[in-house]
């Protein structure tokens, strides 16, 4: 055995790596100052980052939030923090916060509105999620219709009957091929329904309410505002300018004449006219061509105007996730012996509307945002309240806080959304 | 023949037009409410307060009317309008009469086939300056830089005012009160200007009121009134002789506490006539006999009304000014009920 004695016959214990390499101050030495410039950058960045919150903090937190009055603001907040303190009068919100959120709609009825918000997310949860049961789909066909009758209240049979326009159109897909063709049963399922509405509904609703007049308390859309408003106007029009826009932008790339014309037309001249000019052909211009009586509401005017005007926006978005798909798909789906439906809803629609997903997003938040418009038209939205608010000689002179409070909800919804559409791509990520 | 069934439909949409327009009272009783158009927020004019329930000046024109017309100051629907929507929201029948702070004008008045019913607020438009500027008077205010909302009547008085005195200044545009405020105290501009009933109430939402001072001098004349359609003459004069009766009730000193009482028939034959229990006036307007007692129910008489919402029982605090009765040397005026 030879004297092996200079080599270890242990390993030695595993040393901490030297300090400049781990935890804080490795991240802060890479990350803040791995360079001159960079330490300079984060330096300057730390000061900005100080100075503003220096001002907003004190003016934030150093308020006053059971004041009935801005004079009474003033007076509290300098009893408490000391003269010549400038703080927020978050007594406003606490005051209005109800009128932001619901408008003038009745306050014992509350819970009407935030069911059906809360019922919103189950309906769109199978959209969205595809963990969820498929059959939750069922209940999202009717919740448009619930919600209508959850809102504006009134007798029952109205969306129950206005529902049965929709199964007429689903039967006629299901049954009529058979007898009409293909053809004439996409013509079918568009127009009996329409007939059943126009001819039939009324006189049936006026038989199912003077037998069994059920319903809940109605509710004016005057008396409708606030975030409410905006969530309605938003929601719709994001739920329904979506596959308006699939339309669209199909029917603009169609070898139909007649059909890519309308398509194209429609496309070109809501996307030439801003949103500002629609609302006002809806608040004022509508009344003067429609017979007068007819009780034609605001708020679903500016629906249908807010879904135009999205979904002409839509249509080119997806038209830009079409022509991203390479040719070599289509030609493959019709290599399958796919027909066009068939083809586009399992092949081309997939593929295109991920390409689109960060773009339809980001219409979606500008569409949303874009609901505060209706303050010009006197609809009393968040914006439109900010406006009314302060004409309370109370509240006369308050800027900033209720501002801030509009400024809080519209991220909250914007946000989620952006953070939603991000997950959706992480999860249909596909590439390689 | 496409054409021709085009201009048809839209010679019928006319025709259904013109005549659902022909008798306003009528449509509104068949309603049960009054649409009236308000402002979507002018301090101590109208405004929603926490309950949602609108208030000011021109809502208590508005309440007057629909108890005339309907027996009660709530069967009645406020529209709230825009300056850019107002004219058209009542050319198009949304709404049966609209009280917005609305100046009346010659053009406004015979262009946009409108009438109105009479001036319940005469306003002009004033100047707010600092009090440590030491200005006393407008004229003193050569090349100052003045504040003032883009796209108004008071951006054109200005202009001319300075222009006849033979003066300069710097107009710092902007586009509404609130923005107005803050600028103004951020020092942006040396003065603001706007009506002077709005800038009353501006000043008095300030921290310290006694720092700041309005001008002397009024440089516009600025009626305020409610209006109604051109083209039905009754519903007119149901708008005029409401205002009037609302007028007439402080002159002669029926209030909201005393006017039941003195519904039951009093000594003086003008109240009688305008409360009904002598003559037939109701019936030549097309109303109930208590149509005034319950336009004065609704919200006060012109006085009552004055001071609960911008006078001296308000935060606001206007003086009633040019706007006092006739027999105070003020410019408000009914003619007699008979």
């Amino acid at each position: 055995m030879s004297d092996q004695s200079y080599v270890r016959t242990e390993m030695l214990g595993e040393k901490p790596p030297p300090s400049s390499q781990v935890g804080v101050v490795k991240w802060v030495m890479e990350n803040l100052f791995s360079s001159i410039p960079n330490a300079i950058m984060t330096i300057v960045s730390v000061w900005v980052v100080y100075y503003i919150l220096s001002g907003i903090l004190p003016w934030a937190f150093q308020s006053s939030w059971n004041a009935t009055s801005l004079h009474g603001c003033r007076a509290y907040i300098a009893e408490t923090y000391g003269e010549g303190v400038e703080g927020a009068c978050w007594s406003v919100i606490n005051e209005r916060w109800k009128q932001l959120l619901f408008g003038f709609y009745p306050k014992e009825l509350y819970w009407r509105p935030v069911v059906t918000l809360a019922l919103m997310f189950v309906a769109i949860s199978p959209v969205l999620f595809t963990s969820v049961p498929r059959k939750v789909m069922l209940f999202s066909v009717i919740y448009p219709f619930l919600a209508f009758w959850l809102l504006w209240g009134g007798s029952i049979w109205l969306p129950i009957v206005a529902f049965l326009g929709l199964v007429i159109a689903y039967l006629a897909i299901v049954y009529l091929p058979a007898l009409v063709g293909s053809l004439g049963a996409t013509i079918g399922a568009g127009v009996l329904p329409i007939l059943f509405w126009i001819v039939i509904a009324g006189p049936i609703i006026d038989g199912l309410n003077g037998i069994a007049p059920i319903g809940i308390e109605g509710v004016d859309s005057d008396q409708m505002g606030g975030f409410m408003i905006s969530i309605i106007i938003g929601v719709s029009g994001i739920a329904l300018s979506l596959p308006i826009g699939i339309l669209l932008a199909l029917g603009r790339q169609s070898p139909l004449f007649i059909v890519k014309t309308i398509c194209v037309g429609f496309i070109e001249f809501i996307r030439g006219v801003p949103l500002i000019t629609l609302l006002f052909v809806a608040s004022v211009l509508l009344n003067y061509f429609l017979p007068p009586g007819t009780n034609f509401d605001l708020i679903l005017r500016v629906i249908i105007m807010v879904t135009f005007f999205a979904a002409a926006y839509m249509a080119e978005v997806i038209r830009g996730g079409l022509a991203a798909l390479p040719k070599g798909q289509y030609e493959a789906a019709d290599a399958l012996g796919l027909d066009y439906w068939k083809a586009t809803r399992l092949i081309i629609m997939p593929q295109a509307l991920k390409i689109s997903i960060p773009n339809i997003v980001s219409n979606f938040i500008g569409l949303f945002k874009d609901t505060t418009l209706v303050s010009i038209i006197g609809l009393l939205d968040p914006m439109g309240l900010a406006r009314a608010i302060p004409a309370d000689q109370n509240w006369n002179g308050i800027v900033w806080e209720i501002y801030v409070f509009i400024a809080l909800l519209f991220w909250i919804f914007t946000f989620s959304m952006s953070r939603y559409s991000m997950y959706l791509e992480r999860k249909l990520a596909t590439g390689h | 023949m496409k054409k021709t069934v085009l201009f048809g439909a839209i010679a019928a949409v006319g025709l259904t037009a013109g005549m659902a327009s022909a008798g306003t009272l009528d449509d509104v009783k068949a309603k049960g409410e009054l649409a009236c158009g308000v402002s979507t927020g002018s301090p101590g004019f109208s405004f929603p307060d926490a309950d949602g329930r609108w208030q000011g000046f021109d809502v208590g024109y508005c309440r007057a009317l629909a108890g005339a017309v309907l027996g009660s100051g709530d069967a009645i629907k406020f529209v709230p309008l825009s300056s850019k929507t107002r004219f058209a929201a009542l050319g198009s029948g949304e709404i049966d009469v609209l009280s917005r702070n609305t100046t009346w004008t010659f053009s406004r008045d015979v262009d946009l086939k409108q009438t109105f019913v009479g001036v319940d607020y005469y306003d002009g438009q004033g100047f707010m300056v600092k009090t440590d500027l030491g200005v006393e008077s407008v004229l003193d205010m050569d090349g100052a830089t003045i504040c003032i909302q883009t796209g108004t009547t008071t951006e054109l008085n200005l202009a001319d005012y300075f222009r006849t005195n033979g003066m300069t200044y710097e107009p710092v545009p902007i586009e509404g009160n609130a923005e107005a405020q803050q600028q103004y105290l951020a020092g942006a501009c040396d003065s603001y200007t706007t009506d002077r009933s709005a800038l009353a109430g501006t000043r008095m939402s300030f921290e310290n009121p006694d720092d700041h001072m309005l001008l002397p001098e009024i440089i516009s004349k600025e009626p305020l009134g409610p209006l109604v359609r051109h083209g039905d003459d009754n519903w007119a004069d149901i708008a005029r002789w409401t205002l009037n009766a609302l007028i007439t009730a402080e002159e002669l000193g029926i209030t909201q506490a005393n006017v039941l009482e003195m519904a039951k028939g009093t000594d003086n034959p003008e109240i009688n006539r305008m409360l009904g229990s002598e003559g037939s006036l109701a019936a030549m307007l097309g109303l109930e006999s208590d149509w005034a007692v319950n336009a004065i129910l609704a919200g006060g008489n012109y006085g009552e009304i004055f001071s609960n919402n911008i006078g001296e029982n308000s935060p606001i605090g206007l003086s009633r000014g040019v706007n006092a009765l006739w027999t105070d040397g003020g410019l408000i005026y009914s003619p007699p009920f008979r």
